[in-house]
């Protein structure tokens, strides 16, 4: 038996096992998108350096932004939830629009009393018929124009553009190709001064009812069963379906109540600008496609960031250069994909 | 002879050649078969809309892309011949060099956009070239000074295309077929030339190995990738081809109008007239290009009237003669487009090949 040496023993090397330190760029890269709202605000606060408008532009962007998320929220869901792609989207707005702008006509003696209660009670009579109308088109347009053509993006592209130039026409139509300028209810004229800056009191209302419209949305979402049927269909909509759930209806569901909500930013949208067109919702899908894209198709979020981004930039590029106003859009988006190629908040698909 | 020119792609189908071959003689004969300065102007506009519609389809039909942004390219050929021809001096270099300068443009134009959505999802690209198409309108209207706004621009093209240059004065006395022999007769030639060109030039590109890389990413891009093309390669190539291409045909409108503007050459309008013309014609066949842009052009022109007669036939009526009235064109052109999509994709030149 030979000896067996033992090998001595050592003390295993020193050795503090720490975790990789996370750094400031990788923690503070999930907030990213929400950042870049107020960086956006101070980079103009720095460019116009005069308090009192800048407070002017920044409220009437947040406006812009509040009604454009409004318009587009529906569109991102419908997207995320079925893969459908709607360009009839920007129909919505228009009818929204002319049905709500209608109804305040009618109810002329509501608009023109000088009662603040009245006049909103105008507007919300106005909203309501807009959102009922724009939801039974939904309905209509889900059933006649997309259902045929689930799965095949490009038929489903040309076939919404289709119903989108329908939809226009029947507008001229109905109420006449002119274009029909509106006045204000009339306690909303006008601007209230605060801290020197003159600020329109609708653009505080249209503020007002997008951030409701936004929490009510992200509550629906995160806090009902509804939500969270609708988010685990975006991420996975065949597991929703297998554990019983008719995605099916939930997608009906969720297109109403978008286009719903294009019907509510279109009679906002018109009150905003004052003029309504048949090709004003035409006009305002440029402006939603670019929020969906920078915000990540499918993702609310990523839409409201996208939206307030884009109201924000545009109203300060407006002040500072007015012809480059619109090219602005163009190069947030491509900065922005150029940053993250999906979208800011991409929506992850577990497939 | 023929079999190469178009690229070994026979129409396939009697019908179908008969109708491309009575396209095709009344086009080249035009001027002397409807002698009339309304009907060679709808000629002269069938055959830019062909090459337009044709270099869409390509991109469409071919490669399953969707872009708003075909009549962008379009005016850009044809700002850039008449800017050219405004800065230059009339002359044929003039728009040789703007032809170019616009069609390049095109491209490069194409090609960012293309690299920043189609390397994503193809579906980004529909949405970016609408949103692009829309600002470089709305841009063109506003940078008066340069292109004349909402006015658009009026040029000279060389004498030798106008209406006042005359020749064959000896030979034929000035005529023949009793049609006066003047450059307008040329200009039409020109632009009938250019047009069958790009045209049999596209017929090549959709039969070459290229086209046939394409189509296969339209059937099934995942698969195509996994055999080994590069798929966005493919796609970003065939957007540039395309939008150079359609450049090259705003050229030859302006070449034909002596005029730009935005309504004839970069509205939305235009982007719809094309894609029915795609659908009714049939997507992803060259051939559908030339049926769809003949038929919509001559029903644009003359059925317009004929709508105008009925709504005044049914004047009477509630709501039907606002419903049939001419400047509701657009209404029925919309239920036409969704109607072909869902019941007739393959368009008349599927139908004609099927049947036959």
């Amino acid at each position: 038996m030979t000896d067996f040496v033992r090998p001595k023993m050592t003390a295993a090397p020193e050795h503090a096992p720490k975790m990789a330190e996370v750094t400031f760029r990788d923690r503070i890269a999930p907030h990213m998108p929400i950042l870049l709202v107020p960086l956006i605000a101070i980079a103009g606060f720095i460019a116009i350096q005069n308090p009192s408008s800048w407070l002017t532009l920044t409220v009437s962007g947040l406006a812009m932004g509040m009604m454009i998320f409004i318009m587009a929220s529906g569109l991102t869901l419908v997207f995320g939830l079925m893969d459908v792609i709607n360009f009839g989207h920007g129909a919505f707005v228009s009818v929204g629009a002319f049905i709500g702008i209608s109804v305040l006509m009618l109810l002329g003696h509501m608009t023109e009393a000088p009662s603040l209660m009245l006049n909103l009670g105008a507007i919300l009579l106005a909203v309501i018929g807009a959102m009922l109308a724009t939801g039974l088109m939904g309905w209509a347009f889900e059933k006649v124009i997309v259902e045929p053509v689930y799965g095949h993006h490009l038929k489903q592209i040309l076939v919404t553009m289709g119903g989108l130039i329908v939809v226009e026409q029947l507008i001229i139509v109905l109420w006449g190709p002119e274009e029909i300028y509106i006045l204000r209810p009339e306690a909303l004229k006008g601007a209230i001064t605060f801290a020197g800056a003159a600020i329109e009191k609708y653009r505080l209302v249209a503020v007002g009812v997008g951030l409701v419209v936004f929490l009510a949305m992200r509550w629906v979402l995160r806090r009902t069963k509804i939500g969270l049927i609708v988010r685990a269909g975006v991420e996975n909509g065949e597991m929703v379906q297998a554990l019983g759930y008719r995605l099916r209806l939930v997608f009906v569901g969720v297109f109403i109540a978008g286009s719903a909500l294009a019907g509510l930013g279109g009679v906002m949208w018109g009150l905003y600008q004052e003029v309504i067109t048949a090709h004003m919702g035409n006009h305002a899908m440029i402006l939603i496609f670019i929020v969906v894209i920078i915000g990540g198709l499918g993702s609310v979020e990523g839409c409201f960031i996208g939206a307030l981004l884009v109201g924000l930039l545009q109203n300060y590029i407006a002040f500072i250069e007015p012809k480059a106003a619109l090219i602005s859009n163009i190069a947030l988006m491509v900065t922005i994909l150029m940053w993250r190629p999906m979208g800011m908040i991409p929506v992850v698909k577990a497939k | 002879m023929i079999r190469s020119l178009l690229s070994g792609d026979t129409p396939r189908s009697l019908p179908l050649a008969l109708l491309l071959g009575g396209i095709l003689i009344c086009l080249a004969l035009a001027p002397f078969l409807f002698p009339g300065v309304r009907t060679v102007d709808t000629a002269a506009r069938i055959c830019v809309f062909i090459v337009l519609v044709a270099s869409y389809d390509l991109l469409l039909g071919y490669g399953g892309i969707v872009s708003f942004a075909h009549t962008m390219f379009f005016g850009i050929g044809a700002y850039g011949v008449a800017l050219a021809s405004t800065h230059m001096g009339r002359g044929f270099d003039a728009i040789a060099f703007g032809a170019v300068a616009g069609a390049l443009l095109a491209a490069a134009l194409a090609l960012v956009i293309g690299l920043f959505s189609l390397r994503v999802r193809a579906i980004f690209f529909a949405m970016i070239t609408l949103a692009v198409a829309s600002a470089v309108a709305v841009l063109v209207s506003q940078l008066s000074g340069l292109t004349g706004g909402e006015d658009g621009l009026t040029f000279k093209t060389p004498r030798e295309l106008g209406p006042a240059f005359k020749f064959g004065k000896e030979a034929f006395d000035g005529t023949l077929f009793g049609v006066k022999l003047n450059g307008k007769l040329l200009a039409y030639y020109f632009v009938f030339l250019g047009a069958l060109v790009l045209f049999l030039g596209l017929l090549r590109v959709v039969n070459s190995p290229f086209g046939r890389v394409l189509q296969a990413i339209r059937e099934n891009d995942f698969r195509a990738e996994a055999i080994g093309y590069r798929v966005v390669y493919y796609r970003v190539a065939a957007t540039c081809l395309s939008a150079a291409i359609a450049a090259l045909a705003g050229s030859l409108y302006a070449v034909w109008l002596r005029y730009v503007g935005p309504d004839t050459s970069l509205s939305m309008e235009i982007m719809i007239d094309i894609l029915l013309m795609v659908v009714i014609g049939g997507m992803g066949t060259m051939y559908g290009a030339v049926i769809g842009a003949t038929l919509f052009v001559l029903a644009q022109n003359y059925l317009q009237n004929l709508m105008g007669a009925a709504a005044e036939l049914t004047s009477a009526l509630p709501l039907l003669p606002e419903l049939l009235n001419a400047d509701r064109w657009l209404l029925w052109l919309g239920v036409l487009f969704i109607l072909s999509v869902y019941f007739f994709p393959t368009g008349i030149v599927g139908r004609l090949r099927n049947s036959g």
